[in-house]
């Protein structure tokens, strides 16, 4: 029983790469999946051809694989990422796949009368995604959003096998020095959960105060 | 660097040996989740309150933490009391522990499913509480789950790679031990890539078999 603070607080700037990690990896995830969720339902073949593309390819791989290849394979096509890049990269593209057909899904689950309105009121296209089929589209999408952010905070364990210190790196860390195996690793179990649950609670606020005003709309 | 075919014939022989590895922790670990799965969906739905309560935060707590941390934890926790694993039983009891969090869900789901008529014309039968389970409820419940079920296996499947990280050598792992040998990345961690990537494109295919033939729910 040492020096179980300075582990303690080994393992809690690990919390802060994973944290680092989740944030970033997050923004570009939703970036993604707006782009590639929007192209899918697009007028133009070629746009929902690309966008089809990366969903397939990203979600088709594993996560660890993709991250593998982005930080050992893209050196060599003279692209050197360090592993914080690679780690955003990869989580943000893959959960983005997943999120997009989360976008998808909730643009066609808005009611064809809304679309009929948008027509009605002369809208343009992009107009009526913008004022009318969005905001009734984001409600339906926020829980799985929140879902697939967990997601990405449990994949961000992956990082920690290109040497990206994070929590789980940070365990094993402290599991090499101090011999100590329950203590590290639990005690990340813990703070992983600690996290999700965060992210849970946040979504559902988030859901409620956007829900205001648009009660007896939708659900 | 530039692809090379001859590298590529050279290596997979070792690949194949990683594919099996691959293939029968995917196949264990599917089994082991859809066994877990419906006993945790069995637990929640216990009359004993502590037993569903304890069952179910335990179940959140697994699907809310890594599976690579939770795989580090019985690959390195369980040996200090005592439980020594060899590493591919670890990987698949990881797997099956973690999937099998998931598989209950969709078990609930089939089961809240079974019209309550059917309850209570077991009940009117005068079938036992696990004669009303065996031949009434499951059997009703079961066949639609399968395609989200397969879902689930598929995603377990993609998820292997992360075994490599306890160092049972299924593809991932010998993909690197091949990339570090003879220093050649880009062949390896493609192929494993192109790998996954066509077993999930195969796997939709039998996903929409299955939704078709299974899928419906007859009343």
């Amino acid at each position: 029983m040492t020096q179980w603070s300075g582990y303690l607080g080994l393992i809690l700037q690990g919390a802060l790469v994973t944290i680092e990690l989740t944030l970033m990896g997050s923004v570009l995830a939703l970036i993604m999946a707006f782009l590639a969720g929007m192209g899918r339902v697009s007028r133009f073949f070629i746009i929902r051809a690309l966008a089809t593309t990366y969903i397939e390819f990203f979600r088709g791989t594993s996560i660890f694989v993709q991250l593998f290849w982005a930080y050992f394979v893209l050196p060599f096509a003279g692209l050197s990422l360090t592993p914080l890049q690679a780690g955003v990269l990869a989580l943000g593209l893959n959960v983005g796949a997943y999120a997009a057909e989360v976008v998808r899904g909730a643009i066609l689950s808005v009611g064809r009368e809304q679309y009929e309105a948008c027509t009605a009121l002369n809208l343009g296209r992009w107009q009526g995604m913008r004022h009318v089929i969005l905001p009734q589209a984001l409600l339906v999408m926020l829980p799985t959003f929140g879902n697939n952010a967990i997601e990405l905070l449990k994949a961000t364990s992956v990082v920690s096998l290109i040497s990206l210190a994070d929590l789980t790196f940070q365990a094993q860390v402290v599991r090499s020095q101090t011999g100590s195996t329950l203590m590290p690793f639990l005690s990340v179990l813990v703070i992983y959960f600690a996290l999700a649950l965060v992210i849970s609670w946040g979504i559902r606020t988030l859901e409620r105060r956007m829900a205001r005003g648009l009660d007896g709309v939708r659900v | 660097m530039e692809w090379d075919w001859n590298f590529v014939w050279e290596i997979m022989p070792t690949l194949i040996q990683g594919v099996k590895i691959t293939i029968l922790a995917t196949v264990l670990g599917s089994i082991l989740a859809a066994i877990v799965g419906l006993g945790i969906a069995l637990a929640r739905r216990s009359e004993n309150r502590i037993v569903a309560r304890s069952v179910g935060w335990f179940a959140e707590f697994i699907r809310g933490t890594p599976l690579l941390v939770q795989l580090y934890f019985i690959f390195y926790v369980l040996p200090d009391i005592g439980i020594l694993l060899p590493p591919l039983v670890a990987g698949v009891i990881g797997l099956g522990l973690h999937y099998g969090t998931y598989t209950a869900e969709v078990y609930r789901a089939g089961i809240d499913n079974v019209p309550r008529g059917q309850w209570e014309a077991a009940k009117a039968c005068n079938l036992g509480g696990r004669h009303t389970w065996t031949h009434i409820i499951l059997p009703q419940a079961i066949p639609p789950m399968i395609p989200a079920l397969a879902n689930y296996f598929i995603a377990m499947f993609k998820e292997t790679p992360l075994l490599s990280a306890i160092t049972v050598l299924e593809l991932m792992n010998q993909a690197k031990s091949v990339a570090n040998t003879y220093y050649r990345y880009i062949e390896p961690m493609t192929l494993v890539g192109a790998f996954f990537l066509v077993i999930s494109l195969c796997s939709v295919v039998l996903l929409r078999w299955l939704e078709h033939r299974y899928g419906r729910i007859e009343r």
